[in-house]
């Protein structure tokens, strides 16, 4: 099959140094990869293409990149899965990240933010006579998050990192709830409270590209809930986003469905109360604009919302 | 076809006018709809970040409620979809989760079996009018109109309880019926992101750059409007876009459609029936062009 391979070419060193699209032609076979296409035309038609890869069984992480605008790893990606009607597949380097050279990027700033979550085991306590024992429940529930290859591609297609580079991003929260849920660690706390912080867990827009493009099913925004939860649980000081999932569960208790007003007030609240007032203006056009439901801006709860409560009520009593 | 509806909180809170429009155009498509008036919210991801399980036994609620009336429910938002149909994957493909989630449900006299089914408006549109369903109900093409399609996270991953394995149009459901409804079709980048409503009151500047990003974005690609299946996207990119234009110091002013109302406007109803008198970024310009071709 022919396929036409439209690749986002960079040499910081050409004068002037401008991403391009080039496009080679080549045959491929049913069997092919995009790597295997890659180095195909690297070999027979432009040396100069550069490009990142080593164990070419989706286990090194090196080869991720953009292939038809999502983060994947080229050796584990078939060309014939990607072509388009026209048997074009489009290949870029990731997302998110200084190119150094065509579809290479530099991953300093990747580890950097995996190092900031303390990425090690930091026992409390006495060190045991023999080995760190953990049930094999907790370690079953852990190779989920364990199977990262630290492939970059999360990272690349984060849409909260798109919009703000300090935020520390799907791969390093994920590596951070590694060690949050690990019985032997003793530092669950304070990781949970550095990740409270601006640019931490509550940073996360989930938008669940981290989750799609995954070549290893390690989910990271769920991981990152599931820190969100953990904090919560851990009481580490509240923030307008602990604060709107409070409520939020509390609202739907309280009526079965969502009141916004009261939402919002009740999340910025006095602690915010500029941000409250901010929001008036749109308030006050969204009024005159009729924007509003015809039972007008206060919701009543849903019918029967008594026997409903007691839902809340039996998971309150689960062990 | 008869249907379960959900209509979800904002489309009878924060986003009235997709329930009117939504309310308008559904007997002409031949749909037969009955609200579930006693089902809860989905917990819209937010709950679950507090506590997933108990978002999913709400959820097995409402899925129990239609399993007893027999009726595959309809969602008109995309977070809506998105929460349910993640949550009905993890029960149907767990059972020893679904037996536990059923003992909680059983304080109210309730079980769910695992069948019901799920399913988006535009889903609906695709699956049971398809092209021929929709073509023939149009009756003012909008053939001047360049619009682009915005799905909302939820209606796009995880694709795996999406079903999009099974139904691979379900990826590029908007760009479909659009066509169908005889207007050109935007194609842009953003139309598969987050429009930062989750980020809006956890950090607003994140949220309006992705505001800002999108909309110019289309913009720049030509569209005349963007169209959504979500009145969580609506209600940021176009209750939020003003505030995103001055953060920015650009001139957006790009109205956001729902998509009943472009469907309802097709169709050759009034925009006031519809709602689009109803939003924050006035959609007076668009229908002005579309003058000749509506008139
Ligand atoms: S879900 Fe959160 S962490 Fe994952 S890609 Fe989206 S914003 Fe980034
Ligand atoms: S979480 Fe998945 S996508 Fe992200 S670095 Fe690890 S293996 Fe790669
Ligand atoms: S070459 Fe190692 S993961 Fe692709």
């Amino acid at each position: 099959m022919i396929t036409i391979f439209r690749i986002r070419r960079f040499n910081p060193e050409a004068a002037p140094s401008m991403p391009y699209f080039q496009e080679y032609k080549l045959d491929t076979d049913r069997a092919d990869t995009v790597l295997d296409a890659l180095i195909d035309i690297r070999e027979t038609l432009d040396e100069s293409l550069t490009l990142r890869c080593s164990c070419r069984g989706a286990i090194c992480g090196s080869c991720s990149m953009r292939i038809n605008g999502h983060a994947a790893l080229a050796c584990k990606t078939k060309v014939q899965a990607m072509a388009s009607e026209r048997g074009v597949v489009q290949v870029e380097p990731m997302n998110n990240m200084p190119v150094i050279k065509d579809l290479v990027t530099d991953m300093a700033g990747f580890w950097e933010k995996v190092r900031q979550v303390q990425p090690w085991l930091q026992p409390a306590g006495q060190e045991p006579e023999g080995e760190y024992l953990a049930s094999s429940e907790s370690m079953n529930h852990l190779t989920g998050v364990m199977g990262c290859i630290m492939c970059g591609a999360c990272v690349s297609d984060c849409a909260a990192l798109e919009v703000d580079e300090r935020f520390v991003g799907p791969a390093a929260l994920a590596k951070a709830y590694r060690f949050v849920a690990d019985p032997r660690d003793g530092a669950a706390r304070s990781r949970l409270l550095a990740l409270n912080e601006p640019g931490g867990m509550w940073d996360c827009t989930r938008c669940m590209e981290c989750i799609e493009v995954c070549p290893k099913g390690v989910g990271a925004m769920e991981r990152i809930m599931s820190l969100r939860s953990r904090g919560i649980e851990a009481g580490v000081p509240s923030t307008s986003g602990s604060r709107h999932a409070e409520v939020f569960a509390d609202l739907i208790y309280r009526k079965g469905r969502l009141d916004e007003p009261m939402l919002a007030t009740r999340t910025f609240g006095l602690q915010n109360l500029s941000r409250l007032l901010s929001l008036l203006p749109m308030v006050l056009r969204a009024f005159v604009r009729g924007k509003v439901p015809k039972s007008g801006p206060l919701h009543r709860a849903i019918p029967g919302v008594e026997k409903f409560r007691r839902l809340f009520q039996r998971m309150e009593e689960r062990p | 076809m008869k249907f379960a509806f959900f209509p979800g909180c904002v489309s009878k809170g924060g986003c009235p006018e997709l329930y009117q429009s939504v309310m308008e155009v559904y007997p002409r498509l031949g749909l037969e709809l009955e609200e579930m008036t006693t089902a809860s919210c989905t917990g819209a991801g937010v709950l679950q970040e507090k506590d997933r399980k108990l978002g999913d036994v709400l959820n097995a609620r409402t899925f129990a409620l239609a399993e007893q009336a027999g009726l595959p429910i309809m969602t008109i938002c995309s977070t809506c979809q998105g929460v349910m149909s993640q949550a009905n994957h993890r029960l149907t493909t767990d059972p020893p989760y679904l037996a536990a989630v059923n003992e909680i449900l059983n304080e109210e006299g309730l079980t769910y079996r695992g069948t019901t089914q799920i399913r988006h408006f535009v889903w609906i549109l695709l699956e049971e009018l398809g092209e021929q369903g929709i073509r023939q109900r149009v009756r003012r093409p909008l053939t001047e109109l360049r619009a682009a399609p915005f799905y909302g996270c939820y209606l796009q991953r995880p694709s795996e309880a999406l079903g999009f394995q099974d139904q691979p149009d379900r990826a590029k459901s908007l760009e479909l019926i659009m066509s169908w409804l005889g207007l050109e079709v935007v194609d842009f980048p953003g139309k598969t992101r987050c429009c930062g409503f989750p980020l809006l009151t956890i950090n607003e500047k994140n949220s309006l750059r992705m505001v800002a990003s999108h909309t110019l974005d289309a913009k720049r690609n030509g569209a005349d409007i963007l169209v959504t299946p979500c009145p969580l996207c609506h209600l940021n990119l176009d209750g939020m876009q003003s505030r995103a234009a001055g953060q920015q110091q650009a001139d957006i002013d790009l109205p956001i459609w729902h998509l009943p109302q472009l469907l309802g406007l097709a169709m050759g109803m009034e925009p006031k029936r519809l709602g689009l008198t109803r939003h924050l970024v006035s959609t007076q310009g668009v229908l002005d062009k579309l003058g000749s071709a509506v008139a």
